[in-house]
């Protein structure tokens, strides 16, 4: 499972940054996302995968018994996610009005037009 | 999105899920659950009737702009953080009052907290939703 | 210690903030709330900053879970000194832009933004639990985000490109820093994992986990070669906002890589050789970059970059004295800089142009406001007493030491290059005769202004020009600070130690 994961992540970490490193700006938002999730799963997977039940005390016990999982990996990466959705979100407003204002999708044609001026 | 069968049906379920948010947000005190999921399922309450229904009736409903729940919640939070502070424990230290009520159980300065989470996640949606419905409009 | 006082600025901060999004249409309460709020905020810093030269080491626990497990907020000299220093910026921002966010739209949601980056800033001041601090960096980019865009014109939108994409990599790349270090160690305190780092027997992945960091990190601080952003966005947005970036912003991720660099990830000589070649290149590419610009704040931004090299130079050597310099240099770089961006602002409302072609006749027309400017900028380039002069003594004092000429030659050239760019600022702006261009459409010139509208350009340059002046003339005050600074960071023990008592 460990290994399984560990491709997977890194495939999107390849995935993300070379969807950045295109000139569109659709990409360019892509890549983003997809490292963002890179990262979360990465999160995941180095919190340590166990086979165990979730860290909730039920109501009959007073401790927690048996293998249980770690439970702030979850936290953190409900965290993060937040973080990059909002962070996401934004640069996606903020790319569409790039687009609105300035008429241009490909990255390198804003670069040169700063150049000219 | 005006069909009758949704314009119908959201008049019943908008307050049914309003309730149940509610429920999620008192349920997670002891149980998983709380105020950024409660949050979510009242937006999506909110939202559903808004489609249905055209989204000047949804504003009309609410009567204020819902950027204003964001501040108001952050505040309930910060509050909540704050009140431990004057009883001389650390900042964000869980407060209980003794005995249970009925529907909300014990309550404690988590409650609060996870309120003030509640409204943050409805305002930040709606105001999400309403301007992207607003530039479509345009 | 256990104190809540660390956690007062914050509040403070959140607090103010809130008010003022409540108020969001009253403008002229938001000005003042914002000025007196920064004040207390300064208040706040000093009791905090006397509390613990008294005390030593303060912290609090969060929720009253003990460390490691809860979040841990700690004040130790750094921080302590760090958020006077940022307060005292905070606060001569809040009065420039008072005076020079004349346009109701901005005003609506400036100050509550800025705030939250002020609540962001002193927040990760106080970490002590790693993922923290990323939570409270996000929140610095969040509000950077919002301010940059602030006013919204073509221009602005595409420096603000580079500047977001470009902290959004960042902080992807120093979460998943993060997570190999929770990975390795099963912990996020920090001073847990300086307990645990040594007990790891793979150091190879230690050294990358640092690189991860130093990368994460440096793209934030504008370390060569990821400072491309840096220069092709900060001479875009409204002069106040350029001000409180180019004084902080860089400076946050210098604070978290001395904090990082010395309490776990102590610098091998591979690490070592790293940063000190970083910052080797830093100061010459950020010298070359300033040499050829043509636009004032262009100038700025590429000094910021070539003067984050000095303090990088400090980390890099890693002795008490170099470290000492860089701290000493970092106080310094961010009273300066801020003041170099509002110099940039008031030349502006002067003049109408940030074009260095078309500036002149500053010293024939305004002598008084001339003399007021010559104080930063002197300090700047660091001719003795100023204030820039001290910490590169002391960094050339640590190169000797550990006889690394190359870096010092680098600290020189780059000492050398400041000197240089400034020397033709001051032809440009100062000497050379007035061009006499039109002023743009709209536009109120200086000398129009009422006595306390100048009084808002003017004050805040003052406030941090007399703060530079202390540092030159009260240089031994300064120097006990930073050596004692210094030797903590050289001697994690005591904070491992106050954090984790009974380990």
């Amino acid at each position: 499972m460990e290994v399984i994961l560990a491709i997977i992540v890194g495939f999107m970490y390849a995935a993300g940054i070379y969807l950045i490193l295109r000139r569109s700006l659709v990409k360019l938002i892509i890549g983003l996302i997809i490292l963002g999730n890179g990262v979360n799963l990465l999160l995941f997977l180095l919190g340590g995968i166990t086979k165990g039940h979730p860290p909730v005390i039920g109501e009959s016990e007073t401790f927690l018994a048996g293998v249980y999982a770690d439970p702030l990996p979850q936290a953190l990466i409900l965290t993060a996610i937040i973080i990059i959705f909002g962070l996401q979100s934004f640069a996606m407003i903020f790319l569409q009005q790039e687009y609105v204002q300035g008429g241009v999708e490909d990255l390198d044609s804003i670069k040169e037009e700063e150049e000219e001026k | 999105m005006t069909t009758l069968i949704l314009r119908t049906a959201s008049v019943y379920l908008m307050p049914l899920l309003l309730l149940f948010s509610v429920f999620i947000l008192l349920r997670g005190h002891y149980l998983p659950g709380g105020g950024f999921v409660g949050g979510l399922i009242a937006s999506i309450a909110l939202v559903v009737y808004g489609y249905a229904n055209g989204i000047n009736q949804i504003k009309s409903f609410l009567r204020f702009h819902p950027g204003a729940l964001i501040p108001t919640g952050v505040s309930l939070s910060l509050i909540s953080g704050l009140l431990p502070m004057f009883a001389g424990k650390p900042f964000m230290t869980n407060l209980w009052l003794d005995g249970t009520y009925p529907i909300i159980g014990q309550p404690g300065t988590a409650l609060i907290f996870d309120t003030g989470v509640y409204f943050v996640v409805v305002g930040t949606a709606l105001t999400i939703i309403f301007s992207i419905a607003e530039d479509n409009e345009k | 210690m256990n104190d809540n006082l660390i956690l007062l600025p914050i509040i403070l901060q959140l607090a103010l903030a809130l008010v003022l999004l409540f108020f969001w249409s009253r403008t002229k309460w938001q000005r003042i709330g914002s000025i007196v709020g920064n004040a207390a905020f300064l208040l706040v810093s000093i009791v905090l900053f006397i509390k613990v030269q008294k005390e030593g080491i303060l912290y609090t626990q969060a929720g009253n879970w003990d460390a490691p497990y809860g979040i841990t907020f700690v004040a130790d000299l750094f921080s302590a000194s760090m958020l006077v220093i940022t307060a005292l910026s905070g606060l001569a921002v809040s009065i420039f832009a008072a005076g020079s966010m004349s346009r109701r739209r901005s005003l609506f949601v400036f100050f509550p933004i800025y705030h939250f980056l002020l609540m962001g800033i002193s927040g990760s001041f106080v970490a002590g639990d790693l993922f923290n601090l990323y939570v409270w960096f996000e929140l610095i980019i969040v509000a950077s985000f919002g301010l940059i865009t602030l006013g919204g014109g073509r221009r602005q939108l595409e420096g603000a490109l580079k500047y977001v994409t470009l902290n959004l990599i960042a902080s992807i790349l120093f979460l998943t820093g993060i997570a190999f270090l929770y990975g390795l160690t099963g912990t996020l305190n920090m001073a847990h994992i300086a307990q645990k780092i040594p007990q790891i027997e793979n150091e190879g992945l230690i050294t990358v986990t640092a690189l991860m960091f130093f990368i994460g990190l440096g793209i934030k601080t504008a370390v060569f070669p990821m400072y491309f952003w840096l220069p092709a966005s900060y001479h875009t947005p409204l002069s106040a906002i350029s001000a409180i970036f180019g004084g902080l912003l860089t400076k946050v991720g210098v604070y978290a890589l001395f904090r990082v660099f010395s309490l776990f990830f102590l610098p091998d000589s591979f690490t070592a050789t790293v940063i000190t070649a970083v910052a080797a290149l830093t100061l010459i590419m950020g010298a070359m970059g300033a040499l050829i610009q043509k636009d004032v704040r262009k100038l700025f931004s590429w000094l910021i970059v070539c003067h984050i090299g000095f303090m990088i130079a400090g980390l890099g050597i890693y002795s008490s004295v170099a470290l000492a310099g860089a701290i000493f240099y970092l106080f310094h770089d961010i009273i300066v800089k801020t003041n170099l961006f509002m110099i940039s602002g008031l030349v502006h409302k002067l003049t109408g142009t940030f074009k260095l072609k078309k500036l002149g006749g500053l010293y024939t027309q305004y002598p008084k406001i001339t003399f007021l400017i010559a104080i930063p900028l002197f300090s700047l380039v660091g001719i003795p007493p100023l204030s820039g002069f001290w910490p590169k003594l002391l960094l050339i004092q640590g190169g000797l030491e550990v006889q690394e000429y190359l870096i010092i030659g680098a600290i020189v050239l780059g000492s050398f290059v400041t000197l240089a760019t400034i020397a033709k600022f001051w032809l440009e702006v100062i000497w050379k005769e007035y061009p006499g261009s039109d002023y743009p459409k709209h536009f109120i010139p200086f000398s129009e202004l009422n006595w306390t509208q100048k009084a808002y350009y003017t004050l805040p340059i003052a406030i941090l020009a007399l703060v530079s002046l202390y540092f030159a003339f009260g240089v031994e005050f300064v120097v006990n600070i930073v050596n004692q600074i210094a030797y903590d960071l050289m001697n994690p023990e005591q904070y491992i130690r106050v954090i984790l008592p009974d380990q």
